[in-house]
């Protein structure tokens, strides 16, 4: 093996085992959470009783998954209902392969004890793969992860878990539709579907949040619906469909599930975290962008930082998720229908029509892409915003809650 | 290594094709065909060709063949019976259409292995390496999109119009009041 080679698997070794764990202990702490954070939006404890604030609570469960006995029910597809689960979970974990996580690390030439001379060459990157389809990857794996799902449902054998199986996929299929034409914007944007290259492009003009709100705005609300969280939980409403799809699972295979979910959501939380905010630039500065060609405690320090705030801001859209779920109730299926095909999609297509005529006017006049250039597409965006947030509120929610109508008697 | 990714994911292709129409169960059925399309995502990799992998995977397996899942579950034909090829009948077309099949895949391998495609590939000389310099330059994206819209729009639009008559018409045929 050359040296070359040799480097470049040390690095993706390592780079995929960090991402691994950090993954698996992040759902740790995710569950933590957004139990404790139950708790407190319904002005209660939540999990206190395992170890010091209840942290060690997820590790009980964990441990009661795996020695709990696994049930089949009788007449289900055997080998599908087992390879559901993993369907689910692979496709929640490959995610995070191509988000940028941190400033890249400097290149090195070193000899080590058992590999022999270990060179990289170039800026290491701090991703699992910088792949040349950039966030075309999350779009493409995430909707395989519907077949998880679906199958789940359906190889159950049960009425229950078919339903949900079967809401599971219609709902994912049609907010792919919003998520995607609100990744579009982007593209026009960044120039780019790398997600590198994104970040590049926003630490030039100013995070697309500002430059690109509303498609922010409707990416978020997909998200809610391509993760099954509240209030788009409809693939296992409790209420109606007893647990849904994974109604018949038991110990680790249900275990899967949940586990899967909230990989995904620390995916989705990441990937709109580099989408729009930046990813892992640290805002008003600028000594965090410049590569460095060597090793240096500044170097190392530089990437440490932005790993931390790139962790920060994920963490925030992750309480954000939470917050959402113990705040608002779940949508009737023809209301969650109707959201996407008549509200979010329609609204997607002009949106890009208007994104795409601003920037093209831009470019005629041979504005460039710095900050100005983001708060001019800001101005563009702030209207756009405050119309769709006021057709869809149509006086009920924003006005309504000043109009409380008195108690009789 | 090029050349062991290569057969390794063309043999994953061709036993999951071919395990896709053995198979009595649709559901079975509908995945083997799923793993197919995922081994061709990895070959249009190979090929340096990520953006057509990526939609590949986004359009066929992650959009269509869930709607075909959707399909076999709401009609309930997860759990099929006998086969469909019965009589003999059915049984002679399938194998005169068989027997055709592999005639033409004979006569295709002969003019491929006499050089009568070789003149017509040194007429577009695509230097190795090429189009990863493209890519980079461009982006996956851009590298398609530049001839779609700029040289070959015209087409393009009107295969989005083709597109367009045919949701229309299925929505017709669904729907008895419109």
């Amino acid at each position: 093996m050359t040296p070359e080679l040799k480097g470049l698997l040390l690095v993706s070794a390592i780079k995929v085992l960090l991402v691994f764990v950090a993954l698996l202990v992040g759902v740790l702490v995710v569950i933590w959470v957004e139990r404790r954070g139950a708790g407190f939006m319904q002005d209660r404890l939540g999990p206190n009783r395992v170890g010091p604030l209840g942290l060690l609570q997820n590790v009980a469960d964990g441990l009661k998954n795996l020695v709990k006995e696994e049930v089949v029910p009788a007449r289900a597809d055997r080998v599908i209902f087992y390879l559901a689960p993993l369907m689910s979970f692979v496709t929640a974990l490959i995610l995070f392969a191509v988000i940028p996580f941190g400033a890249p690390l400097p290149p090195f030439d070193v000899t080590l004890p058992l590999l022999g001379r270990v060179v990289h060459e170039g800026p290491i990157p701090l991703m699992v793969a910088d792949l040349p389809v950039g966030f075309l990857f999350i779009i493409a794996i995430s909707s395989v992860a519907v077949y998880g799902i679906t199958l789940a449902g359906w190889a159950s054998n049960s009425k229950y878990s078919l339903l949900g199986g079967l809401r599971a996929s219609a709902q994912m299929i049609s907010y792919e539709l919003a998520l995607g034409s609100s990744l579009i914007v982007v593209l026009l944007l960044a120039g780019n579907v790398m997600l590198s290259e994104i970040v590049a492009a926003q630490q030039r003009m100013v995070w697309f949040v500002f430059a690109a709100t509303l498609a922010y705005l409707m990416l978020h609300i997909a998200a809610f619906a391509e993760t099954n969280r509240l209030p788009f939980d409809l693939p296992e409403a409790e209420a109606e469909l007893v647990a849904g799809y994974h109604a018949e699972y038991s110990a680790m295979k249900y275990a899967m599930f949940p586990l899967s979910e909230y990989v995904a959501l620390i995916t989705m939380s990441a990937f709109i975290t580099t989408l729009f905010f930046g990813g892992w630039d640290i805002p008003f500065t600028a000594w965090d962008e410049q590569a460095a060609a060597t090793w240096s405690l500044g170097a190392v320090l530089r990437t440490s930082m932005t790993a931390l705030v790139f962790l920060g801001k994920t963490f925030f859209f992750v309480w954000v998720f939470v917050w959402v779920r113990w705040t608002l109730p779940r949508f009737r299926y023809d209301q969650l229908m109707f959201l996407g095909w008549k509200v979010l999609l329609p609204t997607a297509l002009a949106y890009i029509v208007v994104m795409a005529t601003a920037v093209l006017v831009l470019e005629r006049w041979g504005i460039a892409q710095d900050w100005k250039y983001g708060l001019i597409l800001f101005l563009v965006n702030v209207p756009l915003v405050a119309a769709v947030v006021f057709g869809l509120d149509r006086r009920r929610v924003l006005a309504g809650t000043q109009r409380r109508v008195p108690m009789e008697g | 290594m090029r050349e062991v990714v290569f057969w390794g994911f063309s043999g994953v292709a061709l036993a999951a094709a071919l395990l896709c129409v053995t198979r009595r169960s649709a559901v079975a059925s509908a995945l083997w065909l799923v793993l197919t399309l995922f081994s061709l995502a990895g070959l249009f990799v190979l090929l340096d060709a990520q953006f057509i992998a990526a939609i590949q995977v986004l359009v066929y397996a992650g959009a269509i063949m869930v709607l075909f899942l959707f399909v076999i579950m709401l009609l309930n034909l997860g759990r099929a019976g006998p086969s469909d090829m019965r009589g003999w009948l059915g049984r002679g077309v399938a194998a005169l259409l068989g027997v055709g099949l592999a005639v033409e895949l004979w006569v295709l391998v002969r003019i491929v292995r006499g050089g009568g495609f070789a003149a017509e590939t040194a007429a577009y000389p695509l230097p190795p390496g090429e189009l990863a310099r493209v890519q980079q330059a461009e982006g996956a994206v851009g590298m398609l999109a530049e001839p779609l819209f700029r040289q070959y729009l015209v087409p393009f639009e009107i295969t989005s119009v083709l597109l367009l008559a045919a949701i229309v018409g299925a929505v017709v045929l669904a729907k008895r009041k419109i």
